[in-house]
Formats: structure tokens, sequence, C-alpha cells
């Protein structure tokens, strides 16, 4: 472990791993709340709407994360010139989280519109007939049964989406997996001490966060 | 990811079994001076395994499963010297990153890929050559006013990840925005779009992406030097005599006309002349 006792790797690896959580924190928010929106898009009675939702669908979750964060650095900043800070870290940072965002949003959607499908029909058909509107149908009576439905599925989206925030490291933010590479690079004789430290660090991340939203599922379960 | 993870884990363990198996064998030999290193693996089985750059025009270059490039060509003079055919070298792709874990972890045999020799490596490989001795210097747009190392305050810069350049910057030009990918070839896209002010790389190598046909004449290199950056071979650090073996090759190859045939068929073609190989400066090969 005397990699690790070096002040300058144990920053590094506590930097890369700080980017990692604000890069899933960011990222979450906004996959949840585009992917909500999206689900309501689908089950919509409007069928350009309905195409909207179908069509993300079909594009970010067939795309390979890797290409969608790059055309965000390459297309979004390097080529049509958004920058979203003027700080370098903090721009990559964000490019990241639009990458990440639109990529989870995808996930989201479809868990959310699984969710929808376990409330009964009978549901929907009682709030249109005492004379909700379609989006006070959805909003009151079904997003939140279908929302505590799909608590372990979004667990599972949220744990991927995580682990998926390394490859923001390609655009040059230093996260955890280029920290990894980079202490991999100057001490190649601990390859698989520093591996096993970057390993053992997401699960003990993750498997909490998995028995998290286990727990959190039994107790918001609609009983039927 | 998950499949990178468990590729990886399946690759350490391989390697960890592959290392014992080497440990076993040497044991067992009858303990002849030349069955180690890349002397015996070149004898008994004829072949090598040589790391080169696969994105650095006129040094290393991949084009389909071809390499060609400076480089290249110095590793098959020093193959062809430890009797092996340039048809039996195995070529594998490296980056600035991986150098020294492919040459620890027995990966590849030998490293030509543009690979300065400094102290910090000296501890984990060893080193014949140098072959060639470039400096660090900045690649930018062809009407950039940028003249050198101390204008580059408040500039945005391109490197790669863990490369020495990149450290440099860091250390020396602090003030200077550091943008890093793992290859050059992702920074000329943005220097050529103004995210970047400068790319920074050895000298020669950001030559080389000046003069590649789809940007000519759109980039300059500034052309002021401010570091020394012999390349070396880099091998095994237990493998003494394969280094001196090296150095002995490189000797040859500098009075046998060999080198200048090498650079006058890669790096030449930008019509500079070939640097004359001086074999004083050559590596001692760890010896004190």
């Amino acid at each position: 472990m005397h990699v690790f006792a070096d002040p300058t790797n144990l920053d590094a690896y506590l930097s890369g791993f700080l980017w990692i959580l604000k890069l899933t924190g960011a990222s979450a928010v906004l996959a949840l709340v585009l992917g909500v929106l999206l689900a309501a898009f689908r089950v919509s009675p409007v069928p350009v709407l309905r195409a909207v939702g179908a069509a993300w669908v079909s594009i970010f979750r067939n795309t390979p994360l890797t290409l969608i964060i790059f055309f965000c650095f390459f297309g979004l900043y390097s080529t049509l010139g958004l920058r979203l800070s003027d700080d370098l870290d903090r721009n990559n940072y964000w490019l990241g989280v639009i990458g990440l965002s639109v990529y989870t949003a995808a996930f989201v959607c479809e868990a959310v519109r699984s969710g929808v499908n376990t409330v009964p029909a009978g549901q929907a058909e009682a709030a249109r007939a005492i004379g909700l509107t379609f989006f006070q149908t959805l909003r009151i009576v079904i997003l939140p049964q279908a929302g505590r439905a799909v608590v372990a599925p979004l667990g599972s989206v949220l744990i991927a989406l995580c682990k998926n925030a390394t490859i923001v490291g390609t655009i040059g933010l230093i996260e955890a997996s280029s920290v990894m590479k980079d202490l991999i690079n100057s001490n190649g004789d601990a390859v698989i001490a520093i591996f096993l430290v970057f390993a053992g660090t997401f699960a003990a991340i993750l498997i909490p966060t998995g028995y998290f939203f286990g727990w959190l599922a039994n107790r918001l379960a609609v009983k039927r | 990811m998950r499949m990178k993870r468990v590729a990886a884990v399946a690759a350490a363990a391989t390697l960890a079994l592959g290392m014992s198996a080497c440990g076993g064998d040497s044991d067992s030999g009858s303990g002849s001076g030349g069955g180690k290193g890349i002397i015996g693996k070149a004898q008994s089985q004829k072949k090598l395994v040589i790391g080169v750059k696969a994105d650095q025009p006129g040094l290393g270059l991949q084009t389909g499963s071809n390499y060609e490039g400076f480089d290249v060509e110095i590793g098959k003079i020093v193959a062809k010297g430890l009797g092996v055919d340039a048809g039996n070298i195995e070529w594998k792709t490296t980056v600035s990153a991986n150098r020294e874990p492919f040459i620890q972890q027995g990966t590849v045999d030998l490293v030509v890929a543009t690979y300065t020799i400094n102290d910090e490596r000296k501890q984990k490989v060893n080193f014949a050559g140098p072959y060639f001795i470039a400096g660090q210097d900045l690649l930018v747009k062809a009407d950039s006013t940028l003249a050198g190392p101390e204008a580059l305050d408040g500039k945005t810069v391109c490197s790669v990840t863990g490369s020495t350049p990149a450290k440099r910057i860091q250390t020396e030009h602090p003030k200077a925005k550091l943008q890093q990918f793992d290859s050059y070839s992702k920074c000329l896209p943005l220097l050529e779009n103004g995210q970047v002010d400068a790319v920074t790389t050895d000298d020669i190598i950001l030559a080389g992406y000046a003069a590649q046909s789809q940007y000519a004449g759109k980039f300059k290199v500034v052309g002021k030097p401010f570091s020394t950056e012999p390349y070396g071979i880099g091998l095994k650090k237990d493998d003494k005599d394969g280094c001196e073996k090296v150095n002995e090759i490189l000797k040859a190859a500098a009075s046998d006309g060999s080198y200048r045939a090498a650079w006058d068929a890669t790096l030449g073609k930008s019509g500079k002349a070939a640097p004359e190989l001086d074999t004083t400066k050559l590596t001692n090969c760890g010896s004190v």
C-alpha cells in the first residue's frame, strides 16, 4: 500500500472519486427529471410526444456511451462552441453530465414506463371519470404509484450510472479510472493492488446503495 | 465498463500465470548466461514482441495491421541484430501510459515508442540507446503569435495524460490550463477549432503531425525546444545483457548506414537530414 501512503497519490485518488460522485449526483437528478418527462411523453395521448419519447429512447439507449460523451466534447463543445464554464475541468465536467444524463434518461424513462404498466387500468379510468385531465391523472394518480413500483430498477440504473461516470475520463476529466491508469503507469509493480483498491472503492460505494434501494423498494411498495 | 473490468482481471490472472511459468523455466534451466532476457528469447523462439506508438506519423503509425515509422525501423534493426526476421516481430500498440507496465509484466519484449530516458523510469525499466534526441516544443496554428513556453500563462495546452510533456507543463508552467487525452491525435481537432492554444510534446512528433496531409499548412512548430528528450529502447530492468547487446546493434547501425536508411525512409521524407547517432552517449545499461 506504499502507493497510497504518498499524499499526492492519495489526493489524486480522493479527487478522482469526488469527480465520480459529482458526476453521478448531477446526472442522476437531471436524468430522473428528464426520464420521468420522457415516460410521460411515451404514455401521453399526443402522437408527436409519443414519437419524441420513443425516438429518444431508441437513439440514446442504443448508442455506446463513449460515443455520446465524445459527441458532447467534440460536437457540442469543439465544433459548435458550447462552452459551459471557463474552467477547463468544470467545462469537461458539465459536458460529461450532459452526456450521462441524456443516456441515463432513456433507461429511467423505460423503467418508469414499466412502472406505469403496473398501475391497474381502472385507476386511470376512475381518474378520468371524476374529471381529471391527462396530466392531472398522471401526476396525482399514476406516477406516485408507478414510482413506488420502480424504486429497485431505478437503483440499478443509478448504480450503472455511477460506473458509467468513469467514461468521462476519455474527454480529459481526471476521474477515478484516469487516476487509476496514471497510478498504474507510475507504479507498474503494484498494478493488481491499485486495481483492487479502485474496484474495492466502487464496491464500497455501490453495494450499500444496492441494499438501500432494495430496502426502500420494500418499504414503499404498493400493497395490492 | 463491467466487461472491461472482467477483461482486466482475466488479463491480470493470465499474466500472473505466465510470469510464474517463466520463473519455473529459468530455474530448471542449466544456468547458461545467454538464456534469459531478450537475447535468450530471440535465440530460442526467433520471435520478439515490440511495443510502438500507433498514432504518431513518421515515428510509429498504424495503418490497418501495418506499423510504419522511424521507431518501427529502429525496432526492425534491433530485431535483425538479435537474429529475428522482420516478419517474426509482433508489433504491439503502446501509449505513453502503459509502456512501463507492459515491460514489467512482459507483455512486450522491447519498447521503441518515443520513449524518453529519465531517472524516474530507470527505476522501473532498463534503457538502451538513445537512438534520437528530441526536445519538447509547442505546436500552434500557423497564424498564432505564441512565441514559447513562457507565454503559456492562462493559455490552454493539450497533451497526453501521464506523459513527460504533460507533467513538465504542470510543474514548470502551472498557470497554463492543461487538457489531457489518452492520445495526441485527439488534441489536433481542438487546436484546429481554437479550443486549445497549443499542443505540446516532442518537436519531432509535432513535426510529424504538422506534415500530415489533412493539416498541411494549418499548424506550425514554434521551434524553441525547452527540454532534452533522449529516446531510448525500453526493456526489462534486470536484462542488462540484452540492453548492452541492443547498444552494440545501434553502434553497428550508425556505422553501416542502416540508421541513416531508417531515417531517410521515414522522417527524412520531410526533407530533414538524418541526425548523427552519437554512440558515445549510449546508456551504460544501469551499471554504476
